[in-house]
């Protein structure tokens, strides 16, 4: 199966190995292309849209997630024309309108010179990207966390939201999220997967012994202290 | 019995045909869904019972079908050879109906009329609503009981199979349907002939697949169920033309499990079908073999949608995946897999037995074919209509389906189920095909046509989609799930009063952005019902957000209500108002009190004078 294909990449025409995603093509050869729900060693999803660019020409452009597409011989590729622009500038309105307090998308917006949000205000801390189900899964084995319900009601979490069996307390999903933080409960044991310590006063300082925490991180990221 | 060649199957079909052409009078009861659920059940039950103690079985015979397509008018009960055709019948109707039946005359007052010029049919293809249909598909609905495989038989059915065995080549049936010029009937509307050419190319040593996708869920639509309860052989016949084509070894159909009559007639039908042969294991000693299963979806709309159908055949969760690698190379447990819809299925023994070049001549070119349209909303004869492709909306809407039900001018229709796009009036001359829908802005789907009057408000229109849309969003893709609240929102705000015109810009522009950024289908034409209410009614969109003014008067919030001159104080609107709003002395003019109004209209509908004014 493997090969060369010969892909144009925004005027660019390389050569680049067969199974390749547009993506990783992209990113190789030094094109910038933002992504939220992409991660090596995971596999693509396409659920941010971030990383959309147009290919075909004519009538026939669309514009497709870059993470999911292979390359195909001849595929012409456009990382940033003014439809690709356009459309990722209204994700990250869409993102900052959702997940306000985060980092990265708050950076990302600001690169991409998104000056203001439409949008009534909301205040989620999750965007859906899907890596935190995909690290559980396919790095960690463990499937301990999925999607749950559809359109609106679609969410992430543990089975009937008990503490899953198989959860080994890794912290693998928490390490992955690009945006946002799987909020830890840790006043309720059997629901645990831990974020608590990422709040401004960390509770295991306010409140009483860190044992009685659940907090499984020795020491603990926020407060530093060692279990026991 | 099983049929061991394609010469005992002729043979029983002649001895079937001879015996079913016994002059026997018939009475044909619908029992679709539809008719189900307006009381057929309750006219079967009196039929039998009277038959039965009047002794009549040799004289008279029952057939409980599938569906006319007439709803509007059910239950009714056709009779045959006479042709007579009863509507809206009541259980008491049914000892005359026998005996006008057996008299070979007519129950007068029973047959259909016509509601505008009382005119009477005797013979139901007089009927305009079936007269100006070109019933290719839905014919056989009529003439068929969907549980009893002889009734398909002797009627042709299974002679494309045999057809198909006899010529015995798979190449000519791929290029008899590719000549025929089929396109899918899911409302993608790709050539099916070029899909199967593509699938029997395929290399496979794990078998390929061939899908019927029955995962009907547009509002409003209902022609998939109605081929599936009333005509379930025509689906397998179908589908086993399309595996000796392609070299298929399985088959799947994916249906809604919202559908408990279809599966239960399709289940009885694939079992009648094994038992003489047809399916399974050397069909009619042929020595090709194929057999089919019924996969019940759990309702997720978006599981219509190919690479979600796929994976929820496997039994993953229904969410579409980014295509190429495309079904054909990469589908049901990686192997290929050829999906069709039902109508497109229930195509193919037409095709064959016609030929090719005579299918080809109905439509226009490069739309062969008829295509079942479910007609609903605002309009006289609700149903299923089938026509030849290339018909104009106005053909449609005025001359099958009767025009608008009252004062109101029809206004739009609104074709393609929840991601379609709205026709205006004005364009009622466009005809009916793929490529000028999807130059109108609005998309075939798979035929649902929703009519709408001058009582129904765009915006809210747009909205009622948006949040059906919103709920049925796998949520995979961040900008269909989140954009799709997202125009519900300020939708919902235009309606409610708080829109404005910066709403309106950005409205547009996150349509434009979901509709380009999306994986699947259900997020490219989730846009649509925006895009086109807001090409073509545009100014209701202004008279809300400027005027604050709902043009159909059906957006609460921008209505008020007021009492006229008109009034004669006769008091009947301030006892039936649940609020104590309205006031004033009997015999002297009534008022409305605005600060207690709940704007809920009972007082405009309870008055005799117009005198309760909505602005």
């Amino acid at each position: 199966m493997k090969g060369k294909v010969t892909v144009t990449i925004n005027g660019l025409i390389v050569e680049v190995e067969k199974g390749m995603t547009i993506l990783e093509a992209a990113q190789f050869l030094g094109f910038p292309i933002p992504t939220l729900c992409h991660m090596e060693g995971l596999s693509p999803y396409g659920a941010c849209r971030l990383c959309v660019v147009e290919i075909g020409e004519g009538a026939r452009a669309k514009l497709v997630t870059s993470c999911t597409y292979p390359v195909e011989e001849g595929l012409k590729v456009r990382t940033a024309s003014t439809r690709v622009l356009r459309a990722r500038k209204m994700i990250l309105e869409l993102l900052l309108a959702s997940c306000p307090q985060s980092k990265i998308i708050q950076d990302l917006a600001a690169a991409h010179g998104v000056r203001q949000q439409r949008f009534r205000q909301e205040h989620e801390d999750c965007i859906l990207c899907g890596l935190c189900v995909r690290m559980c899964e396919e790095q960690m084995m463990a499937k301990a966390i999925g999607f749950r319900n559809r359109g609106e009601k679609r969410s992430i979490g543990t089975p009937f939201d008990v503490h899953s069996e198989t959860c080994r307390l890794c912290g693998g999903c928490m390490y992955v999220c690009p945006a946002c933080q799987l909020r830890c409960t840790y006043n309720e044991p059997e629901k645990a997967i831990c974020g608590g310590c990422e709040n401004l006063t960390p509770p295991c300082i306010e409140k009483d012994p860190f044992d009685d925490m659940m907090c499984y991180m020795t020491p603990c990221v926020a407060c530093e202290q060692p279990k026991n | 019995m099983k049929l061991s060649s394609i010469e005992k199957l002729t043979e029983w079909r002649s001895v079937l045909a001879k015996k079913n052409a016994s002059g026997k009078s018939c009475l044909c009861i619908c029992a679709g869904t539809a008719c189900q659920a307006s009381g057929s059940n309750e006219i079967i039950r009196a039929t039998k019972r009277a038959l039965i103690e009047r002794r009549l079985l040799d004289r008279l015979s029952l057939r409980i079908t599938g569906c006319h397509g007439f709803c509007e008018m059910g239950p009714f009960v056709l009779t045959e050879p006479q042709q007579a055709f009863y509507t809206q019948v009541k259980a008491e109707d049914v000892p005359r109906i026998i005996d006008a039946a057996l008299a070979g005359e007519y129950v007068e007052e029973l047959l259909y009329k016509d509601p505008s010029t009382g005119q009477k049919y005797y013979h139901r293809g007089d009927i305009p609503f079936f007269k100006n249909q070109q019933r290719t598909i839905l014919e056989a609905n009529q003439k068929i009981d969907p549980i009893r495989i002889h009734d398909y038989i002797a009627e042709g059915g299974y002679r494309g199979l045999e057809k198909v065995l006899s010529v015995q080549d798979p190449v000519w049936v791929v290029e008899e349907v590719k000549k025929a010029g089929l396109r899918g009937r899911g409302g993608a509307g790709f050539p099916t002939g070029l899909k199967w050419e593509m699938l029997a190319k395929q290399r496979s040593n794990g078998g390929k697949f061939l899908v019927c996708n029955a995962d009907e869920g547009d509002p409003g639509a209902y022609m998939d169920r109605s081929i599936l309860e009333g005509n379930p052989h025509s689906i397998i016949e179908g589908m086993i033309i399309g595996a000796y084509g392609t070299g298929a070894t399985s088959g799947v159909v994916y249906v809604r499990n919202e559908y408990p009559i279809a599966i239960k007639h399709l289940t009885a039908a694939l079992q009648q079908a094994r038992t003489l042969g047809l399916l399974g294991g050397n069909i009619l000693g042929g020595g090709f073999s194929f057999d089919i299963e019924i996969v019940r979806g759990a309702g997720a709309f978006v599981c219509g949608e190919e690479t979600a159908l796929i994976r929820s055949i496997e039994g993953k969760m229904g969410e579409p995946r980014q295509r190429p690698p495309f079904p054909i190379q990469r589908g049901i447990n990686g192997k290929p897999t050829a999906i069709n819809n039902v109508e497109t299925w229930a195509n193919i023994p037409v095709i064959i037995v016609r030929g090719a070049d005579e299918y080809a001549k109905i439509g226009t070119k490069n739309n062969s074919g008829t295509k079942i349209f479910s007609l609903v909303g605002k309009i006289r004869n609700t149903g299923l209509v089938e026509v030849p492709m290339g018909m104009t909306i106005k053909e449609i809407v005025y001359n099958i389906g009767g025009g608008p039900v009252g004062k109101a001018q029809i206004k739009a229709v609104q074709t393609g189920g929840p991601s379609g796009g709205c026709i205006p009036a004005s364009m009622f001359d466009l005809q009916i095909d793929y490529d000028s829908l999807s130059r109108a802005g609005s998309i075939m789907g798979s035929g649902g046509m929703i009519v709408m009057d001058e009582n129904t408000c765009m915006v809210d229109l747009a909205k009622y989609f948006m949040r059906f849309l919103k709920e049925e969003s796998c949520g995979k893709c961040f900008t269909c799930r989140k954009g799709t609240q997202r125009m519900y929102e300020i939708l919902d705000d235009i309606t409610t009063g708080k829109g404005t015109l910066e709403h309106l810009d950005l409205l547009e522009e996150l349509a434009h952005v979901v509709k380009d950024t999306t994986m699947c289908g259900l997020g490219q034409t989730s846009a649509n019902p925006v895009l086109s209410t807001l090409r073509y009614f545009r100014d209701e969109y202004l008279a809300h957000i400027q005027n604050s003014r709902c043009p159909a008067q059906v957006c609460k919030p921008l209505l008020s209500y007021s009492i006229n001159n008109n009034c004669i104080g006769c008091q009947a609107c301030g006892k039936a108002c649940s609020v104590n709003a309205i006031h004033g002395e009997r015999k002297q003019r009534h008022f409305i009190d605005a600060s207690k109004c709940i704007k809920c209209g009972t007082c405009r509908s309870v008055c005799k004078y117009d005198a309760v004014e909505a602005a």
